[in-house]
C-alpha cells in the first residue's frame, strides 16, 4: 500500500510536505490541489511561472522563503503555459543557488519524447503525463520523501523510512555521524540529526535512479 | 420515486455515460477524490470546466470570424479546452479537440469551421448530461439517502 507523506514523516510532526503547484488552467489547479491535499500536503497553487518565482522570492525581491516562511519541498508545474513555460521555470529554478535542490516535476498532456528528455536533462525529477492521477501523486510523495528533500532547516524530519524505523535513539545516530557535531537531544521528532550528515547518508543509500539527480548537479 | 429506485436510476445513468463514451475513467478519479470534507468537489470542478469551456468556445467563435485567422491563438485555445476536458473525463469533447487541433496546425479554415460547431454540440450534450446526473444526486440526498459510488 502506498503511503501518504504524513505516514512517512515522524508521528507528531506537524510538518507536511509543502508543494508549489503551477498551472494556468483553473480546472487543473483545482484537481492537483485536491490530489495533493488528500495526500496530506500543504499546497500553494499559482497560475504562472512568474507567480511561482514571486512566491519563491526569485523575482528579485528579498528573501529566499515563501511569503510566510514556508519552505517549498516540491514544485509541480505544467509544461505548456503562456508567458513562461514550465520548462523555462524549471531552468530558472535549477540555475538558482537557493532553489536548485527543490525537486521539480513537469506535467504535460503531451507525451513527446524530446520534451521529456529536455526536461529531465534540465534536472526535472519526473515527467507526468496528464491527467495526473492519485497514484502518480502518491508515488511522487514516496519518492520525494525517500530522497530526503526535507533536509536543511527542517532538521528532525526523518525522511528515509528505513532509517526512521532503525533509529530509535538519537544517541545511536550522533555516534555514527562523522563530521557534524550534533548536540545530544531527546528522541523527539524535532531532534536535530544534522542536516548535512543526514543528506550524505541518504544519498549513499538512495535507490539507483538517484544518480540521475547527482549528474545534473555536477553539470551546473 | 422512492430512494432505492432513485439510486438505481443514478447508477444506470452514470454507467450509460461511460458506455456511450461521454465520460472516461478520469471522471471516476475525480469522484474518488471527493470526501466528507469536500462533498461538492466534483460539482465544483465540473462547474469550473463549464465556465472555462464557454469562455474558450466564445473566443474560438470570435477567432474564426476574423478577416485574418490567428491559427496559433486558436490552437492555444483548443489546447486549453482539450486539457480541461481531459482533466474531468469529458472524453468526446477531448477527442474532438484533437481533431480540431490538427486543423489549426494545418491552417485549414474549412476544417476548423466544420469542427467548431461539432465541439460546441458535444460540449452542450455532456453539460446537459452531467447536470442531469447532479440533479439526480441531489434528489437522492434530499430524500435522505447517500449517493452510490
Amino acid at each position: 500500500m502506498e503511503a501518504a507523506a504524513a505516514d512517512i514523516l515522524p508521528s507528531g510532526s506537524s510538518q507536511e510536505l509543502h508543494v508549489l503547484a503551477v498551472d494556468d488552467s483553473y480546472v487543473d489547479r483545482k484537481v492537483i490541489e485536491k490530489l495533493l491535499k488528500i495526500s496530506s500536503c500543504k499546497v500553494t497553487a499559482v497560475e504562472s511561472g512568474a507567480r511561482a518565482l514571486q512566491f519563491l522570492g526569485l523575482d528579485g525581491e528579498k528573501g529566499s522563503l515563501g511569503f510566510d516562511g514556508l519552505k517549498v519541498n516540491l514544485i509541480m508545474t505544467d509544461y505548456s503555459m503562456p508567458g513562461m513555460t514550465g520548462y523555462e521555470l524549471l531552468k530558472k529554478i535549477k540555475r538558482s543557488s537557493a532553489f536548485r535542490e527543490i525537486p521539480v516535476v513537469i506535467m504535460s498532456s503531451e507525451n513527446i519524447l524530446t520534451r521529456i528528455d529536455s526536461c529531465l536533462e534540465e534536472g526535472a525529477e519526473e515527467f507526468l503525463v496528464k491527467p495526473v492521477k492519485l497514484s502518480d501523486v502518491r508515488r511522487l510523495m514516496k519518492d520525494c520523501v525517500m530522497r530526503g528533500e526535507t533536509e536543511g532547516n527542517n532538521a528532525g524530519r526523518r525522511v528515509d523510512k528505513r532509517k526512521f524505523e532503525d533509529d530509535n535513539h538519537t544517541s545511536s545516530l550522533s555516534s555514527s555521524s562523522s563530521s557534524t557535531p550534533s548536540p545530544p537531544s531527546s528522541p523527539s521528532t524535532t531532534a536535530p540529526f544534522g542536516g548535512d550528515v543526514a543528506t550524505s547518508e541518504l544519498v549513499s543509500s538512495l535507490p539507483p535512479h538517484s544518480s540521475k539527480r547527482a549528474k545534473f548537479h555536477d553539470g551546473d | 420515486m422512492d430512494l432505492v429506485q432513485l439510486q438505481r436510476q443514478l447508477v444506470d445513468y452514470r454507467t450509460s455515460l461511460y458506455h456511450e463514451g461521454f465520460l472516461d475513467e478520469q471522471f471516476t478519479q475525480l469522484q474518488e477524490l471527493q470526501d466528507e470534507n469536500n462533498p461538492d468537489f466534483v460539482v465544483e470542478v465540473v462547474s469550473l470546466f463549464f465556465e472555462d469551456s464557454e469562455r474558450l468556445l466564445n473566443e474560438l467563435s470570435n477567432a474564426l470570424e476574423q478577416q485574418i485567422i490567428d491559427f496559433k491563438r486558436m490552437d492555444a485555445r483548443v489546447h486549453q479546452l482539450k486539457g480541461s476536458s481531459s482533466s474531468i473525463g469529458a472524453q468526446r469533447v477531448r477527442q474532438l479537440c484533437i481533431v480540431f487541433r490538427n486543423y489549426c496546425e494545418a491552417q485549414n479554415v474549412e476544417g476548423c469551421l466544420k469542427c467548431l460547431p461539432q465541439v460546441k454540440h458535444e460540449y452542450s450534450i455532456v453539460k446537459t448530461k452531467l447536470e442531469s446526473m447532479f440533479q439526480l444526486e441531489q434528489q437522492i440526498l434530499n430524500a435522505g439517502g447517500s449517493v452510490p459510488v
